[in-house]
């Protein structure tokens, strides 16, 4: 039993949603009970999906334990089949189901469907999210993949690009950066999986000359098993970086079978000069700590060490999968890794090697916060805020343009609340006064308005419990009901008149 | 005459309305969720979930922000060797109990509770809570209650939690008023002045701000319920010797009224007293609705189940804001509890109980709601669909009961339909 107060993954059957709810004509039947619908809100909210996740729950409560749960997840699956017809489905449970061993495999099986069911067996008490998304995706690629079409003489070299997933870190733009990369390398996208992927495109998977893993957390089992099955080699590198993304081009290249030296060349990144510009001087050495899945911690060390000049203090991930990766980059910034996934540990690490800058999931940010840390978010667990409006990726060259910004404007906020706390008692600045960059805000807040009336004890009292996100709204109202009525004392009576005053 | 009484209604209401029962897919939070609320209330609780990693993210998910503020809540995940063997998981019971303990000595009840592996695994919360009550004494004490899905539905989580309080009352057979679900601090300071005006002093809140505060309860106790999903606590208090006042719930000016006058017969007040007392702040909240009533009335609301405050949230937004009730679904319909709410519900109103979330979706879409009360899951997918939605979850947490509130309550279905109105894009 382990105390937790959060955590960075899920239990794996929101893995397998992530690939479920990513593709196009596949349906998830989970054997589940009621309030395991929750997890559509991860993906209605924080990702704010237009759709519901395409997954059925049997929602059993404790009447139906009692009876036949087997014939519940039964129906359900003819159901769903009946309503959504995909093209193929995976069936599954969810912890609770697990442990009254219904089958659904076997059940869904002996329903004879005229399309693919793939039994996902994640095992709810041992493993975790980014498990059930590498197995769910690896289970369907086997269950769907079809016969090998050789590339016509003349044709460009292909790849497939492995993956990206709904609710992934910064996925949509990292997908779309690296196709054209790899597509203006002279390297055909034959498909890109499971993002937008049907049934259907899996099956042209082996018809790709080789692989791209981009995220290895989701891809690399199911990469495996293509190598092996198909010959298909695979490229391990996620071009997060210039260094990476340089790394990933010539990988491409050589299966490729192109001379990349020219592409390189013309392709860069603003990275490369704002990071040698003299005003970036002052980021050298400053101290960061890196915390996150393995893919994006690994990447973010090598890119603040390489490409900003930072100095590694510290690096870690809750992914167990990938501890032996992240230990061996740890290593060569002579450092040991924290492999954990208890944020309050995280947190002691990060107190005890105070950082000048943590680069983290949103639980470093909060974190960092509260020590009073810049930080800047890096890695999933994703928030809504990790869905940004605009193009974003963390990939390619265009992926380390939005890297500099992210690595070091948190920094120069730093520096600048610095100078700010150091002449903070001049005569000519105001004590009170927000970064030059979050604007005049807080310098306005200083004009104190001119109190008109006096509030008495029970109206103080009772204005102290308004949620505080409304408060300051409600004290200005009332002041200024009180003005206009000009009423001199704000009493109980005021405050509730104010407030039906400009409700009506 | 205004506006709001001059609504007629038929004379028999909701009461002996047919009801769709529906038992397919329920799109539902389990009442694990109500720890959200239930923790910000009682300020010296600590609420230990015995289950799964689901329940964790399902509670980090559903509590948002509020996770980053060394919360008063956390899992004890059961992992792969509790469930080898359950000596075993009761030993690692206590040990996560101790080092919890050790690090927030500032708790003064802790509730032990069931998730849905654990009610399947039997594993026996309500021993363990008596074997942790022993070791920890007068400091602490240990409660259980089960906020499973398998046995809860979102607010009945609530119900649970108050229903394991109700044996540790004190014992009073003195004449007293308890008021029952959790209400904001400002909703509870509203009631008791309003009741100290009307001359009812001796009132307590269940659940309380602090567990030192627990109110007393015996034969002179009478108690109002403030929420609508209480059916078990009201059973335990009955127990105890409480007799509930039958009323509508206090949400929007209407029942809000019902509900102070039905314990001011109950403890012999006079109208006079009723009416001095309670006109003003009536009236004053019915013109604080009329900005919202230009918003809603005419507009045609849908509810999917969630928090069971459908019925009476139907009922004040067709009765005092005019809108037109499509289907008022509910996850439980308790019938007893509800007779008052369902009485006041324009006739004709059709009513589900339960769910099938795909069969109510085709319902809705056939309806053309102007409004749909949903859960987080379904409403971006809605409106996305074209639908403007109100998302239910908001409905119990924000203090909405009480007159000065009524508004408020009103303004939550009336901006997304302004926002609709607003955007040009």
């Amino acid at each position: 039993m382990q105390l937790s107060l959060w955590t960075y993954e899920g239990p794996p059957h929101i893995g397998a949603m992530r690939v479920a709810t990513a593709m196009k004509g596949v349906h998830y039947v989970l054997h589940a009970p009621q309030g395991d619908t929750y997890a559509d809100l991860l993906f209605t909210m924080i990702e704010r999906r237009d759709e519901r996740p395409p997954v059925t729950y049997t929602t059993f409560q404790a009447r139906d334990l009692g009876g036949d749960t087997a014939t519940l997840f039964k129906k359900a699956v003819a159901d769903a089949y009946e309503r959504f017809k995909p093209q193929a489905m995976l069936v599954g449970a969810s912890c609770t189901a697990e442990l009254i061993q219904d089958d659904p495999g076997g059940l869904a099986l002996a329903l004879d469907l005229p399309i693919p069911v793939v039994p996902l067996e994640l095992p709810a008490y041992q493993r975790k999210e980014n498990y059930g998304a590498s197995e769910t995706f690896y289970r369907l690629v086997r269950a769907c993949v079809g016969p090998r079409v050789e590339r016509a003489a003349g044709a460009k070299p292909s790849c497939n690009i492995l993956g990206p997933t709904a609710l992934g870190f910064r996925h949509r733009d990292d997908v779309a950066e690296v196709t054209r990369l790899v597509e203006k390398l002279g390297v055909r996208v034959n498909v890109v999986a499971p993002l937008g992927a049907t049934p259907a495109d899996l099956a042209r998977l082996p018809d790709a000359d080789f692989n791209i893993v981009l995220y290895a957390e989701t891809a690399l089992a199911a990469a495996l098993w293509l190598e092996k099955t198909f010959g298909q080699k695979f490229v391990n590198v996620a071009p997060i970086g210039v260094g990476a993304t340089r790394d990933f081009v010539k990988t491409v290249a050589e299966l490729a079978g192109i001379d990349a030296t020219d592409f390189l060349r013309a392709e860069t990144s603003r990275l490369v000069w704002y990071s040698r510009s003299i005003d970036s001087t002052y980021l050298t050495g400053k101290t960061v700590f890196v915390f996150g899945d393995a893919t994006h911690a690994v990447a973010l060390a090598r890119v603040a060490a390489e490409e900003l000049g930072y100095k590694v203090v510290g690096l870690g991930t809750y992914a167990r999968e990938f501890a032996r990766e992240v230990r061996a980059a740890a290593k060569g910034y002579g450092i040991e890794a924290l492999i954990c996934d208890d944020y309050l540990d995280v947190e002691a690490a990060i107190k005890a090697a105070a950082p000048a800058l943590v680069l983290g999931t949103q639980m470093e940010r909060h974190i960092a916060k509260r020590l009073g840390i810049p930080c800047a978010v890096i890695s999933a667990p994703v928030h809504v805020q990790d869905f940004p409006a605009r193009y974003s990726p963390f990939m390619g060259f265009e992926g380390a343009n939005v890297l500099f910004d992210t690595l070091t404007h948190p920094l120069m906020m730093g520096l600048e609340e610095h100078l700010l706390g150091m002449f903070r008692e001049d005569f000519e600045f105001s004590g009170d006064a927000a970064a030059s960059h979050l604007g005049h805000a807080a310098a306005v807040v200083l004009e104190a308005e001119p109190v008109t009336a006096v509030w008495d004890e029970a109206a103080e009292k009772e204005l102290k419990k308004i949620p505080f996100f409304v408060r300051g709204k409600a004290r200005r109202n009332t002041e200024m009901f009180a003005a206009e009525q000009k009423i001199g004392v704000i009493s109980l009576k005021t405050l509730y008149d104010a407030k039906a005053h400009f409700a009506s | 005459m205004n506006e709001i009484s001059a609504i007629t209604v038929e004379p028999a209401g909701c009461s002996d309305a047919p009801v769709l029962k529906e038992r397919g897919q329920r799109e539902v939070f389990c009442g694990l969720t109500g720890i959200v609320w239930l923790h910000r209330r009682i300020q010296d609780a600590f609420f230990l979930v015995v289950g799964s990693r689901t329940c964790a993210h399902l509670l980090q998910s559903a509590a948002g922000v509020m996770i980053f503020a060394e919360p008063r809540f956390a899992t004890a995940i059961i992992d792969e060797r509790d469930l080898a063997g359950l000596a075993d998981a009761n030993d690692e019971l206590d040990r996560v109990v101790t080092r919890l303990v050790e690090r927030r000595p500032e708790i003064k009840l802790l509730f032990l509770v069931g998730s849905c592996p654990s009610e399947v695994i039997k594993l026996d919360l309500s021993r363990a809570a008596l074997r942790l009550g022993r070791k920890f004494g007068a400091d602490l004490r240990v409660l259980s209650y089960s906020g499973s899905g398998i046995e809860t539905t979102f607010t009945e989580g609530e119900d649970a939690c108050l229903a394991s309080l109700v044996p540790v009352l004190p014992a009073s057979d003195a004449a007293q008023l308890m008021v029952v679900g959790t209400v904001a601090e400002i909703v509870e300071d509203q009631f008791r002045r309003y009741f100290s005006e009307l001359g009812i002093h001796d009132v307590g809140f269940l659940p309380p701000r602090r567990a030192g505060e627990l109110p007393a309860v015996g034969k002179g106790t009478f108690f109002l319920l403030a929420q609508p999903f209480l059916a078990n606590t009201a059973l335990e208090l009955e127990r105890r010797g409480a007799e509930r006042i039958a009323a509508p719930f206090p949400l929007g000016v209407e029942g809000t009224l019902a509900w102070f006058e039905a314990a001011a017969q109950k403890f012999g007040i006079s109208q006079a007293r009723c009416r001095a007392v309670l006109d003003a702040p009536a009236e004053r909240a019915r013109q604080a609705l009329a900005r919202c009533r230009i918003t809603l009335a005419g507009r045609k609301v849908f509810f999917f189940p969630d928090s069971q405050l459908e019925i009476p949230m139907a009922r004040f937004l067709a009765r005092e804001l005019g809108m037109t009730l499509s289907e008022v679904g509910t996850p439980f319909l308790h019938r007893e509890h509800l007779a008052e709410e369902l009485a006041l519900l324009p006739r004709g109103t059709f009513l589900s109980e339960g769910q099938d979330v795909e069969r109510q979706l085709d319902r809705c879409d056939e309806e053309k709601p102007d409004l749909v009360v949903c859960g987080m899951g379904l409403a971006n997918p809605l409106e996305a669909r074209g639908f403007t939605t109100k998302w239910s979850i908001e409905l119990v947490f924000t203090p909405v009961q009480g007159f000065e509130q009524a508004a408020d309550l009103a303004e939550l279905f009336a901006r997304p339909l302004r926002r609709r109105a607003l955007l040009k894009v």
